[in-house]
């Protein structure tokens, strides 16, 4: 599955050094529902707080509804609802990821996690193909696994994760 | 030196586009009776100047073949041609393939000549149909790209050739300068020259004409017309000798110069007593000034010469425009949209400040807020467009129309620049065409059917654009048939539209035609019937945030009248709430806001409620039901909770719609919801509120088809039955 | 140096004309038709007119002819820029006084080539 492993350029926005040597890259971890999830650190536009959203009408339950970001119309998706795992009332350490996604289109989208782990940096060699996981998450947005300090971490494909037929269906 | 000449394709793309929107108008024009004999002159400058461009621009395609298009409205303007429909027609489709051509080199592609086949061979048969006078077509050999137009004798002498150069006395009134014909002949080889003067006695002598002559040995390998090409400008006013130097001796050449060109008293030796007589070399070192007349010249030269035409736009007059990528804007927009949003949540903290502590703060805060409004406004301006843009291919297309139907039809245009929203124009662009198509195929009669109805036999089209109130008004008004009601009837039962139990107004059965699924051709035909109906103009009208409708009038006519936003970006809205989220209803389709009373509602089978307004019953919808709000009152018994009604619709419908409270009125900047998610039924977008909060935009129409739809698939049951 | 008045209105055509010649080191001064041309032409002086001959209010024959009869250009060099490979237009051009022409389509070389025969 690594040869599905893109680098993606560095952006200027990004403060943190996200440049990747060689062979590895950084993943920003979170938790859901006791599990570990990764997505590419280079994609994280911004890491916030929960805030009140606009519900949007007619929707699916996951979707929260849409948020103001600087101007910007973004749709906020909870990721234990989305992954039907049991629902969590939000609180004031929910938080929010704001992801960048080059799928279909270029969209801006936010999901919700219990709660953010740390960055971490993995060599590429080091990521696995999915196997039949036990986990509520369907292996299709899953783009490997990898193994951090005894735990195991699923790296999501936000891309086909967060694409309008996936958070419409 | 050279100059890069790309950079001037862009210039010649646009002008040549231009040229071409003037060449359709104009040949357009022409199928009048009475046009102006400068309209002809008109269109042959257009095609004339875009095949100059193309030529000089390395566009050959598009020079070849706009020449035959040239040469027939050169024959044409001469009166050498008879301007007929059929040659307008295939000028015309000249003048399309002439489009595509351009945006084709526009675009870097090239274009297929094969496409041109049909149209090339159509002028080559018009050609070849000899006119009256007439220039032969073959003169379309498309090489007059070269300045060689000498008569050629194509001999080619090693050594060189003796040429005698004679300008008559008043050579210099032609503007041209001998000497400088020399330097250019000296180009051409090693080259020699002896100055003879034919000066007459100083009594004589003006100072304004030519008493010179040259006999000249040009060395090296040229043909005569070369040579010739360089006295190309002065041909008649010289006398010019011109002789391979090997077939003439020196001595004998110069015999016979002096035979020619009679000038007894002079010689070659005689060109010592004239200091100007000196080699070539130092000839060309004299200013040309010397060579010409003494005084007369009054020079008068101003030192800094103001350049009238610096860029050399293509419109030199009155307006002038800079060339800005719609991306720019569109950013500003967006920015000038912040900014009105961060002033709108200074003017709240603003209006809770005391007024008489903080009255310098609260002043200035309505200070920016005009300032804002207004830049706003005129940062919305720059993307507003006259509808001529969208106006101006009906002429063509009626035209075309017409010739198709056997229709006469004279077009009207009017209130071409009222100005719409770029974005607008864009969209309303087909469906203005799907209506004007309509109009020529099933409105307007045929001549003989007009006579028979006591109508003129030329059918009359009016295009209209006014503004009125926040709205752009465009109306399509024929004097045709109007709409054939009971056809539409008969179709939409056919079609399951309609029972046909119930009688119908003939306004309900006009709104027939606007069904999905409605098409009145009994056979598509090639105009109209594309598979798009009216449903699909009706929708890409709401799309817009506008509204279409139709009146007509049996027999004599219908008139469709599109109402559209002026813009797409920005609009006065009324924030309401309903279960406690808040909403913006555009301001321009609240009628009226009533209070809530339990007693004005009616529940009617299969209608759901109905409120009573005065002396009509409107449809009652709660936002709560077709939207599924969360609809759990804080308290069900506290009736305090002040209920209101906002009416909203256009000429033709009127719902209420119930909500909890009614906020602000506000300009508010749309946002797309589709940048990163997708279009929201019932919502046209969406706004960001005073205090940084989303709230959705309501669109009416869309809100009532999605009404609609929840009442057939699930009818309320009702509360209270009445009689209907 | 020259001091040159291009007339034409074909803005594409002037602007390959001005833009050349001013790369040569002219001084350019530009106008759509002749009879704009010809109002300028009496207020100032030029030392070469380049002009086109089909253009709307006044074409280059009829300018021609004018500026010709104007005392300061009696010698001065009037080029007119035509398509009409045919001898018609440049024996017209002649006959109002031109200098010369310059058969179009032509180059930015061919141009300074043509107009090295008229300004030094």
């Amino acid at each position: 599955m690594s040869n599905t492993q893109k680098i993606t350029p560095a952006e200027e926005s990004w403060q943190m050094d996200g440049v990747i040597s060689d062979g590895t890259e950084q993943f920003l971890t979170f938790e859901l529902n006791g599990e570990n999830y990764g997505v590419e650190i280079l994609r994280v536009q911004e890491i916030r707080g929960w805030d009140k959203t606009t519900p949007i009408p007619q929707s699916p339950p996951y979707l929260c509804g849409v948020l103001n970001l600087r101007g910007a119309i973004v749709p906020i998706v909870d990721l234990r609802l989305f992954f039907e795992m049991p629902f969590k009332s939000y609180s004031s350490t929910t938080v929010v990821i704001v992801l960048k996604l080059e799928g279909d289109a270029q969209r801006t989208v936010g999901v919700v996690v219990d709660a953010v782990s740390d960055a971490e940096d993995i060599a590429l060699k080091d990521i696995k193909a999915t196997p039949n996981l036990g986990s509520a998450v369907n292996t299709k947005y899953i783009k490997g696994i990898a193994n951090v300090d005894d735990e195991l971490l699923m790296l999501l494909d936000i891309d086909k994760l967060l694409s309008l037929e996936s958070i419409l269906s | 030196m050279s100059v890069d000449i790309s950079q001037f394709h862009e210039i010649f793309f646009e002008e040549s586009i231009e040229g071409l929107d003037l060449m359709e108008k104009e040949l357009l024009n022409l199928n009048k009776d009475d046009y102006d004999v400068e309209t002809i002159n008109t269109i042959f400058r257009a095609a004339h100047s875009i095949k100059g461009g193309a030529g000089s621009f390395g566009f050959n395609q598009i020079s070849e073949f706009t020449h035959s298009v040239e040469t027939l409205l050169d024959q044409m303007r001469n009166n050498e041609r008879e301007i007929n429909s059929q040659a307008i027609s295939i000028l015309l489709q000249a003048v399309d393939k002439l489009r595509q051509m351009v945006s084709a080199a526009e675009q870097n592609e090239s274009f297929d000549e094969t496409e041109l086949v049909a149209v090339s061979e159509a002028l080559a048969q018009l050609l070849s149909d000899t006119p009256g006078k007439s220039t032969p077509p073959e003169q379309a050999t498309l090489s007059d790209g070269n300045v060689a137009e000498t008569p050629t004798t194509g001999s080619t002498h090693g050594s060189g050739w003796h040429i005698v150069f004679k300008p008559n006395k008043n050579l210099l009134f032609t503007g041209n300068d001998p000497l400088l014909i020399l330097k250019e002949l000296k180009q051409l080889g090693d080259m020699q020259l002896k100055l003879k003067d034919d000066l007459p006695p100083f009594s004589d002598m003006e100072p304004e004409e030519c008493y010179f002559h040259w006999e000249i040995t040009l060395k090296g390998t040229n043909d005569e017309s070369s040579i010739r090409e360089v006295f190309e400008w002065v041909e008649d006013d010289c006398e010019l000798i011109i002789k391979p130097l090997d077939e003439v001796e020196e001595k004998s050449f110069n015999e016979a110069v002096v035979a020619d060109i009679a000038t007894p008293e002079t010689t070659t030796n005689q060109s010592l007593a004239h200091p100007g007589a000196t080699t070539d070399h130092e000839v060309l070192e004299l200013d040309s000034a010397t060579a010409r007349p003494v005084v007369s010249e009054n020079k008068q030269r101003t030192p800094e010469t103001p350049n009238t035409d610096s860029k050399a736009g293509p419109k030199d007059g009155g307006m002038s425009s800079i060339r800005v990528g719609t991306d720019k804007v569109d950013n500003l927009i967006n920015l000038v949209g912040e900014l009105v949003i961060t002033q709108s949540m200074l003017g709240q903290l603003g209006s809770e400040l005391d007024g008489e502590i903080h009255q310098a703060i609260v002043d200035r805060l309505e200070q920016l807020e005009r300032n804002t409004r207004e830049l706003q406004e005129g940062i919305m301006r720059i993307r507003m467009m006259p509808i001529s843009f969208a106006f101006n291919r009906f002429p063509r297309l009626v035209h075309d129309l017409s010739q198709k139907t056997g229709k006469k039809v004279e077009l009207q245009l009017s209130g071409e620049q009222t100005e719409l929203d770029k974005t607008v124009m864009e969209k309303i662009g087909d469906p203005l065409v799907h209506l004007v198509r309509n109009s020529l195929d099933h409105g307007l009669e045929t001549p003989e059917v007009r006579l028979a109805a006591g109508k003129s036999e030329t059918g009359h089209l009016h295009l209209n654009a006014f503004h009125r109130g926040g709205s752009i008004i465009i109306k399509i008004t024929d004097d045709g048939a109007g709409l054939n009601e009971e056809k539409i009837l008969k179709k939409a039962i056919e079609k399951n539209l309609v029972s046909g139990n119930e009688t119908m107004l003939p306004e309900q059965i006009h709104e027939l035609i606007f069904l999905p699924g409605f098409s009145t051709a009994e056979q598509v035909s090639d105009i109209s019937g594309r598979g798009v109906g009216m449903d699909v103009v009706r929708k890409n009208v709401k799309s817009l945030g506008g509204e279409i409708e139709v009146k007509s009038q049996k027999g004599s006519g219908s008139t469709f009248t599109i109402k559209l936003p002026l813009t797409l970006a920005i609009m006065d809205g009324q924030i309401i709430k309903v279960a406690d989220q808040n909403f913006v209803i555009p301001l321009l389709s609240i009628i009226e806001s009533i209070e809530f009373k339990d007693e004005s509602i009616r529940s009617v089978v299969g209608k759901g409620e109905l409120l009573s307004l005065r002396d009509e019953y409107v449809p009652l919808i709660r936002l709560t039901d077709i939207f599924s709000l969360d609809q759990t009152p804080k308290n069900p018994d506290d009736t305090s909770e002040r209920n209101l009604i906002v009416v909203v619709g256009s000429d033709d419908y009127k719902v209420g719609l119930l909500v909890n409270e009614l906020l602000a009125q506000q300009q508010v900047v749309i946002k797309s919801l589709e940048t990163n998610y997708q279009k929201i039924e019932g919502f046209s977008g969406a706004t960001i509120l005073g205090d940084g909060t989303v709230a959705l935009i309501l669109d009416i129409p869309g809100m009532m088809t999605l009404f609609e739809k929840r009442m057939q698939a699930n009818p309320p049951q009702p509360k209270i039955a009445i009689e209907a | 140096m020259a001091n040159i008045l291009v007339v034409d209105d074909s803005a594409s055509m002037r602007q390959m004309v001005s833009v050349t010649l001013k790369d040569a080191g002219h001084i350019i001064t530009a106008a759509d038709n002749g009879s704009a041309a010809l109002d300028i032409a009496k207020r100032q002086k030029f030392d070469l007119v380049l002009t086109d001959v089909n253009m709307p209010v006044m074409d280059g024959i009829t300018l021609t002819r004018e500026i010709r009869k104007l005392g300061q250009y009696r010698f001065t060099p009037i080029l007119i820029l035509t398509t009409e490979a045919g001898g018609d237009k440049k024996q017209e051009g002649k006959a109002a006084g031109a200098t010369g022409w310059l058969v179009k389509p032509f180059n930015p070389s061919q141009l300074l080539a043509t107009i090295s025969k008229v300004v030094a």
